[in-house]
């Protein structure tokens, strides 16, 4: 096996390379379209958006070119030195960021900015992959949940310092990562049951109810009554129908599990009620639909319903956005940057985006599983994750089915930092890729 | 462990938010008509078109009210970027701290970010020319155009009439009008506010990429404005600002109108200010002013302010005794200067020299004679109730006691009392001729407005009738006064009954006559001066009169506040007037000077 192995350009899946190009120009059209200023049309006029995003496409084209040229075997190598590296612009950004909406996430340069966080998930998935391939790595064991746990928990924690609780919550991504890897089911299963569990919480949490001899009380203790009710009955069941040899081990779940999750639902809805400062508490009410007492909390929130609502079936057309050209989502180029494709290109577009997306990453998950080396699968899965929850919680955000939390659409949005990101990311895996058919690490 | 299917699993999860997604985007843009709907309600607007407001000239045509452009500086919130407040400050002429104020009630509810508020209203063209240079330094900020009413002559304040932004209370009652619509609030403006204000149009407009407003639906949606309708008002500027000049300094009124039509040729009410006080931003602040005023310019003393009507009653009181036929022109009465007084060296006129001396005891005998005919011979005290009423209804048909059918907004009616009220005063059959004499020569319980007076001089002029007495003689240019202004109200006095008591006028305003100094040397005029007791106050000076005498073209009534003798001061005001109007001078340079020079204000 060669140690010297040159790109070979009819390895490299040319349908993700496309699709890449699709998304990235399409994106820039929407960014030309949201930003929109009538008297300065040049599509490469810098003072604009759509003109910067420009000069950052073409630096992630050289970037991706650049990437493709260097051997797989480099990434895998230097994985922890590349993750080392992004974890000390991460504790640099700190100390000499500057802050932008109240966040220390930025080196900035004059008007060019780079956020070093959007670079850090690559350093944690190559780490991440190099060390799951490793011989020792076992998720049955707590030794390989610990240690995987740091290498995703440092940076995130770097990142929440800052503060950035999207990007932090991004990093969740690595979690199907290691559910493929071997971590147990239970977890998303438990993971899952949390998050419906929490949503009814914060609920009847946010509602207080006259109880007989208690007086006003926060509903979630109706909730935890519900709990108790049905720990009783499960006890019964298992009292009266359960073989008396397996009773002693169900009567333990039932009184773990109810007892875990009225901690869980108390400490939810005191963090919400109690701890969390109060925009924070209107995101997470808008989010669920529940009354927000400020007038205009919900305000990026509706307008983005109604930008998207706007394009109806075949969307308005290229700049002829009513809601879009007016400017209505404020900042609509870099988080809310689908509200646009949405009212331009109508539900045909925002589908076929969607869906595009969703072949894409099931495309790459399909590619991760062609690997003989363990840690190309695994960097796979890492891109595909990172892409799927950019998706989940940005397109879910702008169609009002996640709170509001600031993360980019991958490839769409307006900024340099996100797009190089996600450049490198995915090229970063074609290269690997290319070379799936001579290497086994 | 097999780890096989979990790959499934994951492509599951992201397949079912992916189908997931696209059934919300179908719910979001394709099956619920909700937040497309609030979309169109965003970025479409209904613009209403306002019609330009009726313009209103005088009988010659000359422009007595216009409008002219004025620009509001709005502020779109949303679009605000950060700016230098201090230069913006500069430029539009606000402190910081109005600037701020302004800004957040832009914001505050019931204003919304994305809907613009007005931040400086009513700029005029040149400010607002020199602020458009710079404003697009500032974005979020524009100005929209708005129609003021402006009032070229500076004349005729109250009788024109003013606008102002509708109120709450007539917003209640006016379901077409909107909040921030202008609307009549007196006067002529008042009067004809319907004809005046149009039609509002509506438009839907939303702004395309350039930030260009276009029509929605190719304008298949809109409505268009109907411009306001244009009056040819009745007076004559002219005539209406040598009036103001005359009573410059003075308190009180001309009624001048054309007997044959009703059309009134000038309404002065003194003192009078610039009707270009009440428009635009200056308004509220020289509205306060004027209504502190201790002259009362907002008060209109032609048709508001209730006088005894004085001497000039007994021409009245003539036409109705000779039309009971109680009296002929060859009666004579002795000047009986017991019960009543008297002036002037006279003791047993006949009519016509009874009104030329203006002789008192004369028609408290007349009034005795109407009054107490022995119509029921059982009591004196129900005799009068029947002469009263008689009397009464003789009166009613002058015009008193009522608005005469004006289209002047909140005239007075006055007061011609009758059984009734002296009932209420006295008690039934506690009063009788001896109790209420004092009416015969206009004085007691008795109240007119100069209106009514002029209106009086009318009917004497036309021999028997009136048409009530109006500001606007044609709606749109060429058209027609209002039907009820075509119409002759008869006073039940026949025609000759009138020739006696014009004669007396004659004399009154000739050799000798107490109004001999209004004579004109080629128009006969015919008039009869009065005195309103004031007291303590000096009396009211008060003339009626027509001219000519054989072709009446004006007819006219003249109040001059605790000026004294109606003779004196507001019979020569009278005659210049007439001058003025007939022959487009003044011939008596210095009887114009003393009346200009005269001021009465501090009486
Ligand atoms: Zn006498």
């Amino acid at each position: 096996m060669s140690n010297n192995q040159a790109i070979q350009l009819g390895r490299i899946d040319w349908v993700t390379v496309g699709l890449y190009l699709f998304f990235v120009f399409f994106g820039w059209m929407n960014i030309y379209s949201a930003a929109y200023d009538a008297s300065q049309p040049n599509l490469f006029d810098f003072d604009k958006e759509y003109g910067r995003q420009s000069l950052w496409i073409l630096i992630s084209f050289t970037l991706a070119v650049l990437t493709l040229l260097v051997e797989g075997d480099f990434f895998n190598k230097l994985a922890v030195f590349i993750y080392a590296f992004f974890v000390l612009l991460l504790m640099l950004v700190l100390v000499i960021g500057k802050e932008v909406n109240g966040a220390k996430a930025w080196f900035g340069v004059g008007s060019f900015g780079i956020q070093p966080s959007e670079f850090s998930k690559i350093g944690v998935g190559l780490l991440l992959s190099k060390y799951i391939s490793s011989t020792g790595a076992k998720f049955k064991n707590w030794k390989t949940r610990l240690i995987a746990a740091a290498i995703i928990g440092f940076p995130a924690c770097l990142i929440l310092l800052q503060p950035d609780v999207g990007s932090v919550l991004t990093f969740t991504a690595f979690i199907f990562v290691m559910y493929r890897e071997g971590l147990s089911g239970n977890v998303l299963i438990i993971g899952l049951g949390a998050i419906v569990f929490g949503v009814l919480s914060i609920i009847s949490g946010a509602t207080t109810i006259d109880f007989p001899f208690a007086g006003e009380q926060s509903g979630v203790w109706v909730l935890i009554i519900i709990v108790a009710i049905i720990s009783i009955l499960g006890w019964l069941f298992v009292k009266n129908f359960i073989v008396p040899r397996n009773r002693k081990t169900l009567y333990w779940i039932i009184a773990i599990s109810s007892v875990a999750s009225i901690a869980f639902s108390l400490s939810v809805s005191y963090i919400v009620e109690k701890v969390l400062e109060p925009h924070h508490r209107e995101r997470i009410y808008v989010m669920l639909s529940m009354p927000v007492e400020r007038e205009g909390a919900d305000y990026n929130s509706q307008m983005a319903k109604i930008t998207v609502g706007s394009g109806g079936f075949f969307g308005k057309g290229f700049l002829e956005g009513p809601m879009t050209q007016n400017n209505y989502v404020p900042e609509q180029w870099t988080d809310f940057i689908f509200s646009a494709v949405a009212e331009e290109w109508g539900f045909v577009g925002s589908v076929l985006v969607i869906g595009l997306f969703v072949y894409l990453i099931i495309r790459i998950i399909n590619m991760a599983e062609r690997q003989r080396s363990q840690f190309s699968r695994v960097y796979g899965y890492c891109v595909a994750s990172i892409f799927f929850l950019h998706l989940l919680i940005n397109v879910g955000m702008v169609i009002g089915l996640a709170p509001i939390i600031g993360i980019p659409l991958p490839f769409f949005s307006f900024g340099g930092s996100s797009l190089m990101g996600f450049t490198l990311l995915l090229f970063i895996f074609l290269r690997l890729d290319s070379e799936r058919l001579s290497i086994f690490r | 462990m097999n780890l096989d299917g979990r790959r499934i699993t994951i492509i599951l999860i992201v397949g079912v938010i992916g189908i997931i997604y696209a059934i919300r985007l179908l719910f979001l843009q394709v099956i619920n008509d909700e937040w497309k709907n609030q979309g169109v309600a965003l970025t479409e607007k209904e613009v209403i078109v306002y019609p330009s407001r009726g313009l209103i000239y005088d009988r010659k045509g000359r422009l007595l009210v216009t409008n002219q452009t004025v620009y509001d500086l709005m502020v779109l919130p949303k679009d605000v970027k950060p700016f230098d407040t201090l230069a913006f400050c500069k430029l539009v002429n606000l402190s910081i701290d109005e600037l701020r104020s302004g800004l957040l009630k832009a914001i505050s509810w019931p204003n919304v970010k994305y809907k613009p508020s007005p931040l400086i209203k009513q700029i005029t063209p040149p400010e607002y020319a020199r602020i458009s240079e710079e404003l697009y330094k500032y974005p979020g900020f524009f100005g929209t155009p708005r129609t003021l009413r402006i009032y070229p002559q500076s004349i005729g304040a109250l009788l024109l009439g003013d606008v102002a932004e509708i109120d709450k209370g007539e917003l209640e009652k006016k379901p077409d009008y909107r909040r921030g619509d202008y609307i009549g609030k007196s006067g002529i403006e008042k009067a004809y506010e319907n004809e005046l204000r149009g039609t509002r149009g509506v438009k839907y407009v939303f702004r395309d990429n350039l930030g260009i407003e276009r029509n929605v639906a190719e304008g298949k949606l809109d409505v268009a404005a109907v411009e306001g309708t244009d009056l040819i008002a009745t007076i004559d500027a002219e005539l209406q600002r040598f009036g103001e000049e005359l009573m410059v300094n003075k308190r009180g009124c001309i009624v001048a109108i054309e007997p044959k039509t009703g059309e009134i040729l000038a309404l002065v009410s003194a003192p009078t200010y610039d009707p270009n006080l009440l428009v635009g931003r200056a308004r509220g602040n020289n509205f306060r002013a004027l209504n502190l005023d201790k002259q009362k310019p907002l008060f209109n003393r032609a048709t508001q302010a209730q006088y005894r009507p004085g001497s000039i009653f007994k021409l009245a009181q003539s036409a109705t005794a000779l039309q009971l036929g109680i009296i002929t022109p060859q009666t004579r009465i002795v000047c009986n200067r017991g019960i009543i007084g008297c002036h002037g060296s006279h003791s047993n006129d006949d009519l016509e020299m009874a009104i030329v001396h203006s002789c008192n005891p004369y028609f408290r005998g007349v009034m005795q004679r109407v009054v107490e005919a022995d119509r029921d011979k059982t009591s004196r005290f129900k005799d009068a109730r029947i002469g009263l009423d008689i009397w009464q209804g003789y009166i009613k048909r002058f015009g008193f006691g009522s608005n005469l059918g004006t289209d002047i907004p909140n005239v007075k009616t006055g007061l011609v009392p009758g059984v009734a009220y002296y009932d209420k005063w006295y008690g039934e059959f506690q009063w009788a001729f001896s109790t209420i004499y004092s009416l015969s020569i206009g004085e007691g319980e008795m109240l007119v407005t100069p209106l009514q007076m002029a209106n009086m001089a009318c009917l004497i002029a036309n021999r028997g009738y009136f048409i009530s007495p109006h500001t606007v003689k044609q709606i749109g240019i060429g058209g027609r006064p209002r039907d009820e202004y075509l119409v002759r109200y008869d006073s039940g006095i026949d025609t000759a009954h009138f020739t006696t008591i014009i004669n007396a006028m004659e004399k009154v305003v000739g050799p000798g006559g107490t109004a001999g100094r209004a004579k004109l040397k080629d128009i006969v005029i015919c008039g009869k001066t009065g005195t309103v007791q004031n007291e303590p106050k000096e009396d009211h000076a008060v003339f009626v009169c027509f001219a000519p005498k054989d072709d009446p073209k004006i007819a006219m009534a003249v109040y001059v506040e605790n000026a004294g003798f109606g003779g004196t001061w507001a019979a020569p005001i009278a005659s210049m007037m007439i001058e003025k109007y007939l022959n487009d001078t003044v011939s008596n340079v210095s009887e114009k000077k003393r009346i200009l020079e005269a001021n009465f204000l501090d009486r």
